[in-house]
């Protein structure tokens, strides 16, 4: 199959080299200190006005585009909650066969689909995972708040384990509703999809521009892609909305978030945390939705983020080793 | 059809399946985008596209799907920039993509899909039943039933007219039989492209295609505020279909002789003097006719009314053809449960089209052929016998009848 053309993108080395222009403006009704906007804005000004923008049910739907107050200067289209794959191929397999047929005029269009945790890593898996099969040249963008957060903060497969949501709240016989270790989806995806150029994981403001070259990489180096990003959420993790970056930058110190992107199979970390990490109780004691943990079960999250960081063949990324081994003998039958 | 006309616009004859008869229908049209997944019947359509495209006879973006969710919803996104889009499926597959096929009636994008009629799960059937495609009647659809292959390639044309008339915009659910039609084979002429060209325009979205050139936002959240305005701007494209479709057959005809005749709709056999009627939709037409033709013989004035089109239903057509029997007997290879007459949904749709005639004919049910089980040529003529006592009935009583019932 033939390549879309290429647009280079120019990285963009510091704050006074980011576009001025932004895609995503005024008209959108997030709540105060939201993180996932700052991913929209973000892609919509890294990638320019040659995007069309996909969105998948979830806060980034509701919260984000009403009726007649559009917040959105590039064209952008609503889809369903499990189809933020689908809309990506859809739209760019349309986009390619009218250019090829000549019934539209040839030249780059950026396609961005984005998704929640909820439609994205969890109904919307299996339609993500054959977009990231196909050749089109579409980004796959995973906005992760950890919860489903525009229907009232119900616990998702990417809630962190033992947070407090609608679904998961703590009680007198069970403290811990949510026992549910976070799925790790870009790792799996990365995995699984060898013909899948790039694979990131980003904050949409730490390390500053880190995002923003993300998105203009994917972009740049074609083909299905995906970035997965780390979204603080005032209203679902329980702390006061100014904290948002600072949180954000504080799961990425403590290793709890992996910051990470792979490009053609090569792992290059963006925030080594194999090299130095603050505890994770930093990080934890700063949310509400973390009030009830014991130490105890602090001191396990922390055992299972050490694991990551030390255990893992690629730290943070692929879960292998403590996991899968290869057997050296037969496995023992029940009747054994 | 005058034999210039014929010349023209026929390029061949083949031997071919509903399923295949659609495959030329979608090369024909120049499809640009097709979403694939696999379930018995209907899937006969895609293994005859892919080879079609595969020998290079059509230029289309050609996609296996993971899911019917997902095959739905690529061919809905791609017809958002303006591509030609085709996908279809069959029974608990149309079921599975529901919720995207409710989304691309509402966002009024024209896809045309085949539906291979199945029974739905639990237990597994392949065979025919009507309530897949029936599902989408209230959801903004167009939605017709073919008998022929042959008429399954036209109305691939037909369909897209109409789907993508500006005054229209919706999508078209094309159903077929599933075994009875998809699977099985029939002398189809194949029209010429230059011909297809001359009746099907290219698909233009104008304003409404999603490209930056054109910077809109699709579908935004619009809550209490605006719903019941886009719910009625809904309906008045499927009032404004009605006209379309009659537009579209006539059309249709100028270009490739008189194929079709009014009103369109459906096609009536046999009911010039007829008393007793059966309406059907699908493949029992076929038994249907033949069982006409055999009370006709011993003198009795019955008659077959093969309805085609169910969405838009065609309400003073129907009624102002039914109004003329004395009975009528509708078949329902379907069952609404539950439903205000416990029988199927094209009864009540019949009984509710005839209510404000004064003088109604009596009209009489038949649930039968589900889940494929074959509706026999005895099958009809008892219908008939059925209906033709009914009509002398003073009230009905139990007049809902399973037809090839074991008991």
């Amino acid at each position: 199959m033939p390549r879309e053309e290429v647009v280079l993108y120019d990285k963009i080395k510091n704050v006074r080299q980011t576009p001025l222009e932004e895609f995503y403006t005024s008209g959108h009704r997030t709540c105060q200190g939201c993180e996932s906007a700052m991913v929209m804005r973000g892609f919509a000004k890294a990638a320019g006005p040659r995007t069309i923008a996909m969105g998948s049910t979830g806060c980034m739907y509701v919260a984000n585009t009403s009726y007649m107050t559009t917040p959105w200067v590039i064209p952008w289209m609503h889809t369903q909650l499990g189809s933020g794959g689908s809309a990506a191929v859809g739209t760019a397999a349309g986009l390619r066969a009218l250019m090829r047929k000549g019934k539209i005029p040839a030249e780059k269009i950026n396609v961005i689909s984005f998704c929640g945790d909820l439609g994205g890593a969890d109904m919307g898996l299996s339609a993500i995972s054959a977009a990231l099969q196909t050749d089109y040249d579409l980004l796959i963008i995973l906005y992760d708040n950890e919860s489903a957060a525009n229907t009232d903060i119900q616990a998702t497969g990417m809630t962190p384990y033992g947070a407090q949501t609608t679904f998961t709240p703590p009680g007198k016989k069970h403290r811990i509703m949510q026992r549910r270790w976070k799925k790790n989806v870009a790792g799996m995806l990365a995995v699984g999809h060898p013909t899948c150029r790039y694979v990131a994981t980003a904050c949409a403001t730490f390390p500053p521009l880190d995002y923003l070259n993300k998105v203009r990489k994917a972009l740049t180096i074609g083909g299905p892609t995906f970035i997965h990003t780390f979204d603080p959420c005032p209203k679902g993790w329980d702390y006061h909305p100014r904290y948002s970056h600072e949180l954000g930058e504080l799961g990425i110190k403590s290793g709890i978030f992996p910051l990470y992107e792979i490009i053609d199979g090569q792992v290059f970390y963006t925030y080594d945390a194999r090299k130095e990490r603050i505890p994770v109780r930093e990080y934890l004691i700063r949310q509400g939705r973390f009030a009830h943990l014991t130490e105890g079960d602090i001191d396990y999250i922390q055992k299972m983020v050490d694991e990551m960081w030390e255990e893992w063949d690629i730290p943070g990324v692929v879960p292998v080793r403590g996991f899968l081994k290869v057997a050296d003998r037969q496995p023992a039958s029940v009747a054994d | 059809m005058t034999t210039r006309t014929e010349a023209a616009v026929w390029e061949r004859e083949e031997l071919l399946t509903g399923c295949q008869a659609v495959a030329h229908g979608v090369r024909l049209a120049d499809v640009d985008v097709i979403a694939a997944y696999p379930i018995r019947p209907y899937t006969e359509v895609m293994d005859a596209i892919s080879k079609i495209i595969a020998d290079g006879e059509l230029d289309a973006e050609y996609i296996i799907a993971a899911s019917e969710h997902d095959q739905f919803e690529i061919v809905k996104h791609a017809s958002s920039v303006g591509a030609r889009a085709f996908a279809g499926s069959s029974g608990t597959g149309w079921m599975y993509g529901f919720e995207a096929l409710v989304v691309t009636a509402t966002d009024r994008l024209p896809v045309l899909f085949l539906v291979g009629n199945r029974a739905l799960d639990d237990p597994g059937a392949f065979g025919v039943e009507h309530n897949d495609a029936l599902a989408v009647r209230d959801m903004g659809w167009l939605l017709c039933w073919v008998t022929t292959p042959q008429e399954a390639l036209e109305h691939v044309l037909i369909g897209y007219r109409v789907a993508e008339d500006k005054r229209v915009m919706m999508p078209m659910a094309l159903a077929m039989d599933g075994a009875f039609l998809t699977h099985s084979q029939h002398l189809v002429r194949i029209p010429t492209r230059e011909a297809v060209r001359r009746f099907l325009p290219p698909y233009d979205l104008g304003e409404r295609r999603l490209h930056p050139d054109n910077p809109i936002s699709i579908a935004p959240q619009v809550n209490e505020d605006w719903v019941m305005e886009i719910r009625r701007q809904n309906w008045e494209a499927a009032r404004r279909a009605r006209q379309v479709i009659v537009e579209a057959y006539r059309e249709f005809n100028a270009v490739f002789g008189d194929v079709y005749s009014p009103p369109y709709y459906f096609e009536e056999f046999m009911t010039e003097d007829a008393e007793v009627v059966l309406v059907g939709l699908g493949t029992v037409a076929r038994p249907g006719r033949t069982a006409v033709r055999r009370l006709r013989e011993k003198g009795h004035k019955v008659g077959y009314i093969n309805l085609r089109w169910f969405r838009p239903f065609p309400t003073v057509e129907l009624r102002e053809s039914l109004r003329r029997f004395r009975a009528v007997g509708v078949i329902d290879r379907d069952f609404a449960h539950g439903s205000p007459d416990d029988g199927g949904v094209l009864l009540h749709e019949i009984r509710s089209c005839l209510y404000p005639v004064r003088e109604r004919p009596v009209v009489v049910n038949f649930i039968s052929g589900l889940g494929g089980r074959d509706i026999s040529i005895a099958d009809c003529m008892k219908m008939f016998e059925i209906t033709q006592e009914a009509a002398q009935k003073d009230s009905l009583d139990g007049f809902v009848t399973w037809v090839g019932l074991r008991e």
